[in-house]
């Protein structure tokens, strides 16, 4: 074998080497932080657990409000960033002109995603907690966490437009259908695995924010559930940084309990959105 | 067959007898600051076909794309000049660009059927122009897809995706799907160009038939193509600004037997392009 074949194939193989050990450097800790909390959370998983409320500053009882709180969250997020992000987005794809102002959005809505979550808790709490006077609540709180998924999703649905092939809109303005038309029958139908894709994933990452809901309406002990949109609310991320920082003598297994019930609602829309993806992939 | 053979079995049109379908007047148009097609003036006529050719990037599509105004949809195209349907001007601005376009429909080079039922891909047309009656839609469908060649080879399978189609048939669909909406003029842009031979044969079978309702337009890179189907030809060239221009336009026969120009008879007999 000449010396040229030989160093070829040591670089092939230094290469191959590399580029394993990386993707181990990234899914290793991934999978050691999932097996740990299940190991360390699994065993205060009960059904008390899940259905109570939470009673000696959180070291007994359970962290149902906990749970609903960040529930409700997620959908109020939903509900004000999904509308919004979506008719951004297709205004931006398929209205605006490609001009200097447009580039300067999108650039905008991309340095969007960068914003730390804490300025978002401080724009939230100047806008909507007192500005809006919808004071410490879910409603501020959806808002504020609504903003902050908005880059995604409007970044995510320009995306999965821009997806849809040109001789598909050409074909449809081409035999006289409008352009919203199009839009609303060809374009957004085929977009759509992608948009919600998109969309779940914002506001799994919502549920995860502890910072912005911090400064905007979380509590960490309530008297009961939420009644109203302008209640304030126990959120499990909010719970958790409590739980394990500021209650002396906390259970370890509480504390990991809270963490895997997190992960656990997270995990499970992200496991959601690849499922909508495969999905829909095959069916093409 | 030789081209000469073919053109001599084919009907020829009488100049002073047809009537003028669209016409451009001194066009220029632009895409941002360059300028795509200089100073175009010809005159379709209606129910015939007219060829559009000449070397890669020299405008044909361009031009094409004027009559149904789809160069709109490119930011920075303006158009200088006056592009006539039936004798009114269709840059005014109050003309409705999609009721244009439903008079004005295009077959595209790559055969783009809509993720859909090949019922759906034909009735689509008709369905967003408001109708919903499902009889008159299947009637629709079926009276498009026989006008298009393709209704023996689908008929069994309406509800089947059009993306399963070959290529030929795919393009049949597309074309379908533009007599669907009943139009006047079919625009097509190199429709056999991503087909094989004999797909390329039906096609070419079927603008001869669609010729006897419809005002067919169509863009071609291939010369055998545009002897053996057009009524009249045009031929443009790149000027040394790339703007596009008309060098020789008339009818086919003459344009393929007896070019006036010295560039048409090159570009004819091979010599460049």
């Amino acid at each position: 074998m000449s010396n040229a074949l030989k160093s070829r194939q040591l670089s092939q193989r230094t290469a191959l080497v590399f580029l394993t050990l990386a993707t181990a450097i990234i899914v290793v800790p991934v999978l050691f932080i999932i097996i740990y909390t299940v190991i360390n959370g699994a065993g205060a998983i009960n059904w008390q657990f899940l259905t109570q409320f939470p009673s000696q500053a959180g070291k007994a009882g359970g962290i149902l409000p906990a749970i609903i709180g960040t529930f409700y969250l997620m959908i109020g997020t939903l509900v004000f960033a999904l509308p919004v992000g979506v008719l951004a987005g297709i205004y931006l794809t398929e209205y605006a002109r490609n001009n200097q102002l447009t580039r300067i959005i999108n650039l905008a809505i991309i340095n969007l995603a960068g914003v730390p979550s804490i300025v978002f808790g401080l724009f939230g709490l100047g806008v909507f907690v007192l500005a809006f006077h919808f004071g410490l609540s879910l409603l501020a709180a959806s808002l504020t966490l609504a903003s902050q998924a908005l880059a995604m999703v409007i970044t995510t649905s320009r995306e999965a437009l821009l997806a849809v092939p040109k001789g598909h809109r050409e074909g449809s303005l081409a035999i006289g259908v409008t352009r919203w038309q199009t839009i609303r029958h060809i374009v957004l139908p085929q977009a759509l695995p992608g948009i919600i894709t998109g969309a779940v994933l914002a506001i799994s990452r919502a549920a995860g924010e502890t910072a912005p809901i911090l400064v905007v309406g979380a509590a960490f002990i309530l008297p009961g559930l939420p009644q109203s949109p302008l209640d304030q609310f126990i959120a499990l991320p909010y719970h958790l940084y409590t739980v394990s920082a500021h209650v002396p003598g906390m259970p370890r297994s509480t504390i990991w309990g809270v963490a895997l019930m997190l992960l656990v609602l997270v995990l499970s829309f992200d496991i959601l959105a690849a499922v909508i993806r495969m999905k829909t992939q095959r069916g093409r | 067959m030789s081209i000469d053979n073919m053109l001599l079995n084919k009907r020829t049109i009488a100049s002073d007898k047809c009537i003028t379908k669209l016409e451009a007047e001194r066009v220029n148009l632009y895409y941002g600051s360059f300028q795509a097609l200089r100073n175009i003036t010809l005159t379709i006529p209606a129910c015939a076909i007219t060829a559009i050719i000449g070397p890669s990037g020299c405008g044909k599509s361009s031009l094409l794309r004027l009559f149904n105004r789809m160069n709109d949809l490119i930011t920075g195209a303006r158009v200088e000049g006056i592009v006539k349907l039936d004798g009114i001007p269709i840059y005014d601005a109050k003309v409705d660009v999609v009721e244009l376009r439903k008079k004005v429909g295009m077959v595209f080079q790559k055969p783009n059927p809509f993720p859909m039922s090949i019922f759906e891909n034909v009735a689509y047309g008709p369905r967003r122009h408001g109708v919903n009656n499902r009889i008159r839609l299947a009637e629709t469908v079926e009276k498009s897809l026989r006008h298009a060649a393709l209704w023996d080879e689908v008929k069994d399978k309406l509800e089947q995706s059009g993306l399963a189609l070959s290529g030929g048939q795919q393009q049949r669909l597309c074309i379908a799907r533009v007599l669907a909406v009943e139009p006047e003029v079919i625009l097509m842009d190199e429709p056999c160009s991503a087909l094989d031979p004999v797909a390329t044969l039906k096609i070419e079978d079927l603008m001869r038939n669609l010729a006897e309702e419809y005002t067919i337009i169509v863009v071609t890179h291939n010369m055998q193509q545009a002897a053996r189907v057009s009524d009249v030809a045009a031929f443009m060239m790149m000027e040394e600004d790339r703007a596009g221009a008309l060098v020789e336009f008339g009818p086919t026969s003459k344009l393929f037997t007896n070019p006036q120009d010295k560039r048409t008879e090159d570009y004819i007999t091979g010599r460049f392009g």
